[in-house]
């Protein structure tokens, strides 16, 4: 094995054998480096871009409004007055109550799938996942129309006037579309997210951590939850906040169910409207100058509100890992 | 195997050379509204002069208007007329040329109630304020004698996009009501003082379908193709009409003075057989067209739809114009330079 070894290096330029073999390595790597280079240097290019083109075609209405666009309640093309606010809270309180409805379930299937189901099923399931991942969703938007509307007029509605209607959440007229329908449809859209990332992230858990909360006397149920799912936990926020992100920029299949009014109300019966609904909505009719600009600025300001509770999930994730050595 | 290399390339050359020698392609983009039959037209206009070639791109009226004045497109439309501030800040100077009718009627869902409503303007403005709540209440009964209107809340609709039908509702609504001019306006996207709103004339008329007690506002043609039932509207004259093509071309042609640039509304128009809630919807053509070929398919193209074009018009449910209103079109024609 050395002698051949030997005999390939004497030769002059060596075309083959290891040294030659690391010598291409290393320009492999230099390649490698500089295309992974190029291509995440695009992302962060193409996001400045975007944030510069806002900023630059929302300037009239910048100038115009200042930062009273934040907290005017009116938006009025004929009149040429607009706020953001109604949309900014349209935007998170659907976003809220998708989380509120798909947190605990997309959770709590992915603990099922990854700990407890055997493995063949959890296989074919996280398949069938990845397939709703898929879905467009124009088609959540009609199985909102056809299936979540109606129900929520005649049974959920109802339901929840009948035994939360105290909470000032469930009062006022169900007209079957508004907040909390476009809130069940989103969860509906999101919950494969959360699902399908935080099962893969709970495989990875290594064995030997289980085994271990095992072997101290842990049932299997607070391995789980004790051990296991703490492990996993940055991994499940990603998920969470990939859902989140999902949500806040969800445009077609919220305005089919959300009602579209520029209103604020603390019932999540009633209409409201959200910042990428509203924007795709009156876009290609904007034919005022100062109606285009504050159109972007509401694009700007969504990616602002992305921008901010981002930031707080990074911290969110950095102050349970403290939290996480410190026990 | 050379030879026929060769034939096919000169014949391919040939072809190219024929091509872009004749072959004048323009471009518009606009409304939304009339797209069906500006399809149909561009359509059969080609096969008849192969000559001219037209993409017509539905993206709606103000983006069509945007469009246009950046110069992007050969030419725009729009079921809006462009406003005196638009026409200024545009590139290109516009002619407006009026092309075929529409109307937009409401449509409505109440438990017990089958047949035609009378809806007064008042009444109308009032749902749509808000001011209006209950179906039995006496503006609404008075022009429903026989009718058992219920006590129920009326739960208002409209679109939720910016829409030249919008437009029409709000440039109606806004004739008939001084409260409404004032507090709301005539626009394509109001700032609705009540109501849900829905994404399209199908959005629109999905929630009217669905939702008890509930009124909306769609296209005619939308409604007739879709058999959707809907009410009549009380004219300047104090008849209550409904909307078909013929009431619609009488709003139309009872419209008194139509200006020279053709931007004009014929909501509430006077006439008793006109339709209230019609209107135009306008070809936005630059007055100069620098390129002789482009001119002149223009041209060619507007003279045929005054004439042999109308004639689509029915079958695809929208009203045709007016005599008096093509005779003054033909003329302005020649404004095109």
């Amino acid at each position: 094995m050395s002698s051949t070894a030997a005999t390939f290096d004497s030769a002059a330029p060596p075309k083959t054998g290891p040294r030659a073999f690391i010598r291409r390595l290393r320009h492999g790597d230099e390649v490698a480096h500089t295309i992974t280079l190029v291509f995440a240097a695009s992302i962060l290019l193409v996001t400045s871009m975007i944030v510069y083109e806002l900023w630059i075609n929302s300037h009239l209405s910048r100038t115009q409004f200042g930062w009273s666009f934040f907290w005017t309640r009116v938006w009025d093309p004929i009149f040429d007055k607009y706020g953001a606010l109604p949309y900014i809270y349209g935007t998170l309180v659907t976003s809220a109550v998708a989380l509120v409805i798909a947190v605990p379930l997309g959770l709590s299937a992915a603990t099922f799938l990854a700990e407890l189901a055997p493995r063949r099923i959890s296989d074919s399931v996280a398949f069938l996942i990845d397939l709703l991942a898929a879905v467009p969703s124009v088609i959540y938007g009609l199985l909102g129309i056809f299936v979540v509307v109606p129900m929520m007029r005649t049974v959920i509605g109802p339901a929840l006037k009948g035994s939360l209607g105290f909470l000032p959440f469930f009062q006022g007229p169900n007209y079957g579309v508004g907040f909390l329908t476009a809130g069940i449809v989103l969860a509906i859209m999101v919950v494969p997210f959360i699902i399908s990332v935080s099962r893969e992230v709970l495989l990875t858990v290594p064995r030997d951590q289980r085994e271990a909360a095992l072997a101290l006397g842990a049932t299997r149920w607070e391995a789980t939850w004790k051990v296991v799912v703490p492990w996993a936990r940055t991994g499940i926020m990603g998920s969470v906040f990939l859902a989140l992100a999902r949500a806040l920029g969800e445009t077609m299949a919220v305005t089919m169910v959300i009602g579209n009014a520029t209103v604020i109300s603390a019932s999540l019966f009633s209409p409201g409207d959200t910042i990428a609904s509203t924007i795709a909505n009156q876009f290609t009719e904007a034919a005022g100058n100062l109606y285009q600009s504050a159109l972007i600025e509401l694009g700007l300001v969504l990616f602002l509100i992305t921008f901010i509770l981002n930031g707080l999930a990074r911290l969110l994730i950095v102050a349970t890992e403290r939290g996480g050595q410190r026990a | 195997m050379k030879k026929n290399v060769l034939m096919v390339c000169l014949l391919l050359g040939l072809v190219a050379a024929v091509g872009a020698d004749s072959t004048v392609l323009l471009n518009a983009a606009g409304a939304t509204f009339p797209a069906a039959i500006y399809t149909k037209w561009f359509d059969v206009y080609h096969t008849q002069h192969p000559s001219a070639q037209i993409n017509y791109q539905p993206v709606g009226s103000g983006a069509g208007i945007r469009q246009l004045a950046a110069g992007t497109v050969d030419f725009g439309a729009s079921d809006v007329p462009m406003t005196d501030e638009q026409l200024a800040q545009s590139k290109v100077k516009v002619l407006h040329f009026p092309t075929v009718l529409g109307a937009v009627v409401p449509s409505y869902n109440i438990a017990g109630v089958s047949g035609d409503l009378n809806f007064t303007p008042k009444a109308l403005a009032g749902i749509y304020l808000g001011t209006i709540t209950k179906w039995n209440d006496p503006e609404l009964t008075k022009a429903n004698p026989g009718v058992k209107l219920p006590g129920e809340d009326i739960v208002v609709i409209h679109r939720s996009e910016g829409s030249g039908t919008s437009f029409i509702w709000t440039d109606f609504l806004s004739k008939v009501s001084d409260d409404w001019k004032n507090k709301v306006g005539k626009g394509a996207s109001p700032n609705w003082p009540v109501g849900l709103g829905g994404k399209g004339n199908d959005g629109v008329s999905g929630l009217v379908k669905q939702t008890p007690n509930s009124i909306g506002y769609v296209e005619l043609v939308y409604a007739v193709q879709n058999n959707i039932a809907y009410g009549k509207v009380q004219n300047a004259a104090g008849k209550f009409v409904k909307a078909d093509l013929t009431s619609v071309t009488a709003a139309a042609a009872s419209s008194k003075d139509m200006p020279d640039d053709f931007r004009v509304s014929i909501t509430n128009a006077p006439g008793p057989a006109a339709y209230p809630v019609s209107s135009f919807t306008w070809l936005l053509i630059p007055a100069q067209i620098p390129d002789a070929a482009k001119r002149e398919a223009i041209k060619g193209f507007l003279k045929w739809m005054l004439v042999d074009g109308q004639n689509y018009n029915e079958g695809l449910t929208y009203a045709r114009l007016p005599k008096n209103v093509i005779a003054k079109e033909t003329k302005a024609i020649s404004l095109i330079q």
